[in-house]
């Protein structure tokens, strides 16, 4: 087995400069890169054009990178909860590229698979289909979209071996399994990594094939959102 | 007049036996509530669940299992988690039956404005645009006038659109109204309104063929 094991999360993000594109997994704080994500802080690196669904909250996530103002250019789909993120937004030091959540993930998909752009109806007669190329297929108009390019994909997982398969916990899954491949170096942090052999073949969502290097992570906080409960009656 | 509770309990009922639905955040939520129990209903959360479930008990939380709405939820039996990508081939695949979500604004031609308020914060369009760009069967769940009472059914959207031509029913606080060629078709009204309030309340081309009748919750 090709081994994709690093030690820590410091000789994973090995090759990470100044202005790269990064994608990074997650819903919410759901399923996020946490280990990269600190390492990331505590390393400096700025200029980052950063491509996640979300852009964290202001203590925690990618809140804590914009906090820093690391970002130069977010591309979301949904960016509400983050005082710091809408003051850099609307003072112009932060630019930010909105699009549809179901072309992010395809982007990415598509990143992944070697497609370079596909045609899809999300965003037709909206400023989202200003510029692009648009084309009909049985009297539906659909526009083009491409794959993202992108130098690190940041995956957060549950379980991981030694040959850098994945698997996914609940719905921590999200854009994770999509982002695995769809950059130059795919770093994946798991939460418990194995040895090569003691996953079982069946169970796992993402082959190594599309990781290159695998660490184990530490010192999850998994912080809820918005914990929302159901009163005992 | 309904509240948004009754806006809800009004599209429980177009449900049927069967259905895959993804629900929007505000209203649509409450429509959970009102499934009729000898229906079986699936819902689905783009961020990757299909069977979910209701709020979990204190304890019982998992910051793994959340919904769009980004709240913890729990997952039925038979229930299913999958990533993105595959989230949103069931949308744009059309598998989802029913989609329903809030709205700013609907216009006669059924183009819908949801997203963006220019001049304020700009939070995103998360999965509307390829919810309302893919689903055959949209339901918008809102209240007919704005704050300021302004009609929120219109000739055309002021606001920046989210999609155009996908909108085919609506679900007010005062009627149920159907997107047809030449505008807002009135289906019913809601208990105790009149249809000179109905008239008044709605900017867009209003059609009424023959007698409304209230509706049935």
């Amino acid at each position: 087995m090709v081994n994709k094991k690093v030690n820590s999360i410091q000789e994973a993000l090995n090759g990470v400069y100044d202005g790269m594109t990064l994608i990074l997994g997650g819903f919410g704080l759901c399923g996020i890169p946490e280990n990269a994500i600190s390492e990331l802080v505590r390393l400096g690196i700025k200029d980052l054009t950063c491509i996640s669904n979300n852009a964290g909250v202001d203590d925690f996530g990618l809140g804590l990178l914009l906090k820093k103002r690391q970002v130069k250019k977010m591309i979301s789909s949904y960016v509400g909860e983050n005082d710091e993120f809408e003051r850099q937004m609307l003072s112009g030091e932060l630019d930010v590229e909105l699009i549809p959540q179901g072309t992010l993930a395809e982007r990415c998909r598509a990143a992944q698979a070697g497609i370079p752009a596909f045609f899809t109806p999300a965003g037709f007669g909206t400023e989202v289909a200003v510029g692009k190329e648009t084309r009909q297929f049985d009297g539906k108009t659909y526009i083009l979209e491409k794959a993202f390019k992108a130098d690190f994909s940041f995956i957060k997982a549950w379980r991981g071996d030694t040959a850098g398969n994945l698997i996914f916990k609940g719905t921590a899954r999200n854009f994770n399994p999509n982002m695995c491949g769809a950059a130059t170096i795919t770093v994946a942090e798991v939460e418990e990594l194995v040895p090569a052999g003691e996953l079982d073949p069946n169970q796992i969502h993402i082959p190594g094939i599309f990781v290159q290097r695998i660490t184990k992570g530490i010192n999850y906080e998994k912080r809820i959102e918005k914990l929302t409960l159901r009163t005992r009656s | 007049m309904l509240d948004k509770n009754g806006i809800a309990k009004r599209i429980a009922n177009e449900i049927k036996n069967g259905y895959y639905v993804n629900l929007g955040i505000g209203i649509p939520t409450l429509v959970v509530n009102f499934i009729p129990n000898d229906i079986e209903v699936e819902f689905q959360s783009e961020n990757g669940i299909l069977g979910m479930g209701p709020f979990p008990f204190e304890g019982l939380e998992d910051a793994d299992l959340i919904n769009a709405g980004k709240q913890t939820i729990t997952a039925l039996d038979g229930a299913s988690y999958f990533d993105s990508a595959m989230s949103f081939s069931m949308i744009r695949g059309k598998h989802v039956n029913l989609t329903i979500l809030g709205a700013m604004e609907v216009s006669e031609t059924g183009d819908i404005a949801n997203w963006k308020i220019p001049g304020y914060m700009v939070k995103g369009m998360g999965g509307a645009m390829d919810l309302v760009a893919s689903a055959d069967n949209i339901i918008v769940a809102m209240m007919h006038t704005n704050k300021r009472g302004d009609s929120k059914l219109l000739k055309k959207c002021n606001l920046p659109l989210t999609g155009v031509g996908c909108v085919k029913k609506i679900v007010t606080n005062l009627a149920v109204l159907e997107v047809v060629n030449a505008g807002f078709k009135l289906l019913e009204r809601a208990p105790g309104v009149s249809i000179e309030l109905i008239k008044e309340s709605t900017d867009g081309a209003l059609i009424i063929e023959s007698e409304v009748p209230e509706m049935i919750l």
